[in-house]
């Protein structure tokens, strides 16, 4: 009797991630590792989808920007809830679209004691206009290294440059150690 | 000197580096998993062909995409050109398909950074000049 419960379950759950998804215009959505390969698929999947549609070349690039930049930002830096340092980075990522905007969501885990210069960073992107992320972005591109993870530090600034919105984030409590961090980054259509 | 012909990837990007025939191109998408690993051997060649330049170089870049670990090795790329400003003529050909305003003003952001003359190129979707 229990199996059968809970494949139930299972079947209204699926039911109703089908609704949630229609009703939300959910393009993608996923949990689990990212890595290179992931980036390619996903971001060839959305531009499949957007070139049917018939989206405007700059709103598919601009799509296509960001979500390669939420995704690496997953792939370099998740943080693993164990002590394995060398467990792959996992993360969520969702794509939306309306008729004004497509949205792109990321979320992944990161250590508590990063909260503060992520938010730091990002209130200070969302401050500043486009000439301001112009000329962050310049100074931290002629200071900056490449990091061992790969990274220019430039990400953020990049998402809020090409889309031309703020970011939107949130920090949901997870353990003393660690914490949920969510970014939403919205794409005008025109 | 050795002619670097490397073909693109939905990733990484075409390179023609070609004394001889005085090519000197970057073309496609640029989002490697490791930028270190695929732009050190080009940045070694062009350290090693400022040895004994071409009386001109014109380096074209031909981009349709790059994430920003991409666009920080690019300014490698470019600072190493500015370097030998004193030994050739360089100029950057920065080439961007038509309504692509963002790869227009990634190359003017590179523009304020290096000291080398850019010329900006508006093409087709195949890349002919328009």
């Amino acid at each position: 009797m229990g199996r059968i419960s809970a494949s139930q379950d299972f079947l209204e759950f699926a039911y109703q991630l089908y609704h949630t998804m229609q009703a939300n215009e959910i393009n993608l959505v996923y949990e689990g590792v990212v890595t290179q390969e992931i980036t390619r698929t996903f971001t060839a999947l959305t531009e499949k989808n957007m070139a049917k549609n018939e989206e405007s070349n700059q709103v598919q690039r601009k799509v296509f920007n960001v979500m390669v930049e939420c995704l690496q930002n997953i792939s370099k830096h998740a943080d693993p809830m164990s002590d394995d340092e060398n467990e792959e980075r996992r993360g969520i990522v969702l794509v939306s679209h309306g008729d004004e905007s497509y949205n792109v969501i990321t979320g992944n885990v990161v250590r508590r004691d990063k909260k503060e210069a992520l938010e730091r960073s990002l209130q200070r992107i969302n401050s500043l206009d486009k000439e301001g992320l112009s000329a962050l972005y310049k100074q931290q591109i002629k200071e900056g290294k490449i990091s061992e993870k790969g990274g220019a530090g430039l990400g953020f600034i990049d998402i809020a440059k090409k889309s031309g919105n703020k970011i939107e984030y949130q920090f949901k409590d997870l353990t003393d150690d660690f914490c949920f961090f969510i970014i939403i980054t919205t794409i005008s259509r025109n | 000197m050795e002619v670097i012909n490397i073909t693109g990837t939905d990733d990484t990007p075409s390179v023609v580096l070609d004394k001889d025939k005085g090519i000197f191109l970057i073309q496609g998408r640029s989002l490697p998993e490791d930028v270190t690993l695929f732009y050190g051997p080009v940045l070694d060649w062009i350290e090693q062909y400022g040895e004994d330049p071409n009386e001109k170089t014109d380096m074209t870049f031909k981009l349709e995409y790059f994430n920003t670990a991409s666009s920080k090795v690019l300014l490698d790329v470019l600072l190493k050109f500015e370097e030998l400003k004193e030994k050739t003529d360089v100029t950057i050909k920065w080439c961007y398909r038509e309504d692509e305003e963002d790869i227009k003003e990634a190359g003017e952001e590179y523009e304020d950074i290096v000291e080398v003359p850019f010329e900006y190129c508006e093409c087709n979707e195949d890349w002919s000049l328009k």
